[in-house]
């Protein structure tokens, strides 16, 4: 089932299914009111989401993104979720056991990566930041890999090519543009419009919150915008750019930014996996089929801390946590699951042990990671290494050499 | 690196060009060469760039190929980061010196790293084309020679031509290359000289420096817009008597110093000249090598001369700014008086 969603027209005039605001009990104040009419809502008051599942486990539908889902589809959501969420508290725990300097957690962001990375096809290329462990997933990039980087043995030595997954990229919003160049040459090769599903592409760019504020993700748009480029920019507002609110990012919803750029932007419920892939498809397929960029806001919490530096009780409310415990992305799929007997106990477990299986690879994996030769360092600076380069890598190599020698 | 791209033609065709005419000769013959070469930036279109390097290049390759880019300096190399990720050869234009720094984070943080961050599974064959330089009495942000700042960076490659002749080579070699070159264009020889073009002849290799002028008493090491200025000094200086050697560079990063070790230590002296800031500039590093490799046979430490440890001046006084020939004697000068 194809879907589109309507061009940045939608956001005239006319009730727009996506900006509208949630009703409020009926006491908002005057200038409230007015404030909600002109920025949207407000973080209180949390805007309508395009959802298809609620925390509660029911089924919702959206005038311009539902879709049927199979069972099949359903528990392979399901799966991929709990696999990536023990992935995520497994490297936790090895950074706790010394084995990882660091880890960048996505607790609470599996839905909104499933959905994402699950709506890509093979031929659409992914540029992540340092946190899509769960898009890695779906392209197929080894866990280990990612935890390679934590652990210091690369900076991230997959085949981007292969994967159609782009580098993790620590400076914040840097990818975006790449992404966008990455599309004008699908445009180029003319993979893009084609009609052929099987041919036409896109891109996807994943950020956070905070990144929307660095200049970059804003060029990005703009050349998105202007050369009509096939990409999918994915913001995770997951609330937090490690201690600075939302709030200190942006005065309107993020998504609502779109429109100032000439492209449709959604807000997403980021927690809903049904809705992160519905919405993500079809910005996708827009994409594809040549008609531009889309700004998907899913819109999430990031219940972990940013990484495993950080103490968000330093600045985050408990209360805060508590609540978006309750609108856990893997606790309705399940109660969904279960309600309609889509799963029993026994394939829950049988999830669970492969989930235990993957804990084991990944602890083994992560320990038996050999070191890099320390001469790696003198590895790939250039594709035609220069003299000077030359010479250090031997005269370091002679350097180590002497001691070993030299003892003997 | 590419080989198509370096394929020569039999024919020899040979023209009186400036260097804008060459670079404008060279971007068009890597464009016919492989059209995956793409040429980006703001005006390269309809106007052809500020300085009209890129004239009549996207008449005749079209929009598609020679790209009118929106105002945005991070994006133009960012998205050129993706176009060079997607297998394209993107060519650059930094309408000035001074408009890089915005970029300065995607060249130095993305362009630079990501084959060394990919150990190895991707390549950035992208150019970087910027003019650079003063004396055209340009307002500020205009003049500037930001070389030492590129050079310091691993994972680039900075070049810069200082005649017609090598800018025609070196443009096409640098898109050749599988590596980020940062291609430095002395804008103020942009129409300065015509010379004879032989688009049949072998070029030198892109990363090599190459003696201009060949003398026994002491060694000029410059590049870009000094060449022409060491060149001259030698003439004044030979009608007094002196002779200097004078050695471009062209190549920044990697250094090729085999020519200048080799001159060092016959003439036993070394001026090294440069419109960029003295302090911690391309000069430091060069006296410093020549001091390791030629320690014995020199008879003065090696002198720098450069521009002022200040911003670049208003126009007005920036040729007090500049190195002319009488400092670059002075230098020589003052070698001799060790
Ligand atoms: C240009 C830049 N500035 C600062 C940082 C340090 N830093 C790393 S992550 C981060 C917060 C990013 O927040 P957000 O974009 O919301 O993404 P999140 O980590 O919450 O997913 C900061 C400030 C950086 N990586 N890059």
């Amino acid at each position: 089932m194809s879907q589109q969603l309507t061009g940045p027209d939608l956001a005239g005039e006319g009730p727009d299914p996506r900006t509208t605001t949630a009703s409020s009990d009926g006491s908002t104040s005057g200038s409230t009111q007015a404030f909600e009419e002109v920025f949207g809502p407000t973080r209180d008051n949390e805007p309508e989401l395009v959802q298809l599942l609620t925390p509660e486990g029911e089924r919702q539908h959206h005038p311009l993104f539902d879709q049927d889902f199979s069972a099949d589809m359903l528990r392979g959501f399901y799966r991929d979720m709990v696999l990536v969420r023990r992935l995520d508290t497994e490297a936790t725990a090895l950074q706790r056991h010394g084995e990882l300097g660091l880890w960048a957690q996505l607790l609470g962001q599996e839905a909104a990566q499933i959905g994402a990375g699950r709506a890509l096809r093979a031929q659409d290329h992914v540029f992540p930041t340092y946190r899509e462990h769960g898009v890695a997933w779906c392209k197929g990039v080894d866990p280990l890999r990612l935890l390679a980087i934590f652990r210091g043995v690369d900076q991230g030595a997959w085949d981007p090519e292969a994967h159609h997954f782009g580098l993790y990229t620590i400076v914040i919003g840097a990818q975006t543009l790449h992404a966008v160049g990455y599309g004008m040459g699908m445009q180029r090769d003319g993979v893009v419009g084609t009609g052929d599903p099987d041919r036409d592409a896109a891109v996807i760019a994943h950020f956070g919150d905070g990144a929307s504020s660095q200049g970059d993700v804003n060029e990005a748009f703009i050349f998105a915008a202007s050369y009509n480029a096939p990409v999918v920019f994915f913001c995770q507002n997951n609330q937090w750019a490690i201690s600075e609110p939302i709030e200190r990012q942006s005065r309107i919803p993020l998504y609502q930014r779109a429109n100032g750029f000439g492209f449709p932007g959604v807000r997403v419920d980021g927690n809903d996996v049904l809705a992160t892939y519905a919405v993500t498809q079809a910005a996708l397929q827009r994409a594809r089929e040549g008609q531009g960029p889309t700004f998907v806001e899913a819109y999430t919490y990031r219940m972990g801390a940013h990484t495993t530096t950080d103490d968000p009780t330093r600045y985050r409310l408990n209360d805060d946590v508590e609540r978006w415990k309750l609108r856990d992305p893997i606790k309705r799929l399940e109660v969904y699951l279960r309600r309609n007997g889509l799963v029993d106990d026994a394939w829950l477990a049988e999830v669970g042990e492969e989930a235990n299986e993957l804990g084991r690879t990944l602890r083994e994996g992560c320990k038996s990671m050999p070191d890099p030769k320390p001469d790696a360092m003198f590895a790939h600076v250039y594709a035609e290494e220069t003299e000077e380069l030359r010479a250090q890598r031997e005269g370091f190599a002679a350097y180590h050499a002497s001691f070993e020698g030299g003892a003997a | 690196m590419s080989e198509q791209l370096l394929e020569r033609p039999a024919e020899r065709v040979v023209e009186r060009v400036t260097l804008a005419k060459a670079l404008n000769a060279g971007l068009r013959r890597a464009m016919e060469a492989d059209d995956k070469v793409l040429v980006m930036g703001e005006d390269v279109g309809k106007l052809g760039g500020v300085f009209r390097i890129t004239d009549g290049l996207q008449k005749d390759f079209g929009e598609d190929r020679v790209i009118d880019s929106p105002l945005a300096e991070s994006g133009i190399v960012g998205t050129a980061v993706g176009l060079a990720l997607r297998g394209y050869r993107p060519v650059v234009e930094i309408q000035f010196d001074g408009f890089v720094y915005p970029a300065y984070d995607q060249i130095v943080c993305q362009v630079a790293k990501m084959r060394y961050r990919s150990g190895g599974n991707l390549t950035m064959p992208m150019v970087i084309r910027i003019p650079y330089g003063g004396g055209i009495g340009a307002v500020e942000h205009h003049s500037e020679s930001p070389e030492a700042q590129f050079a310091h960076t691993p994972g680039l490659k900075v070049v810069t031509c200082s005649n017609p002749v090598d800018g025609y080579w070196m443009i096409q070699q640098a898109i050749a290359s599988d590596d980020p070159v940062i291609f430095l264009e002395p804008k103020r020889q942009y129409h300065a000289d015509k010379v004879d073009l032989d688009t049949s002849a072998t070029p030198d290799p892109l990363f090599a420096s190459r003696v201009v002028r060949s003398g026994s008493d002491a060694t000029l090491v410059t590049y870009g817009p000094q060449v022409k200025v060491a060149l001259a000094a030698a003439e004044a200086a030979a009608a007094e008597g002196r002779s200097l050697e004078v050695i471009d560079l062209r190549t920044l990063s990697p250094l090729d110093l085999g020519p200048v070790y080799d001159s060092v230590r016959r003439t036993g002296r070394a001026v090294v000249t440069h419109e960029a800031h003295v302090n911690l500039g391309m000069g430091a590093e060069i006296a410093a090598r020549i001091s390791e490799e030629c320690f014995y046979s020199l008879e003065a430490p090696v002198l720098r001369v450069g521009g002022y440890d200040t911003p670049y001046p208003a126009s007005r006084i920036e040729e007090e700014f500049l190195p002319d020939l009488d400092r670059v004697l002075d230098a020589v000068d003052r070698s001799f008086d060790h």
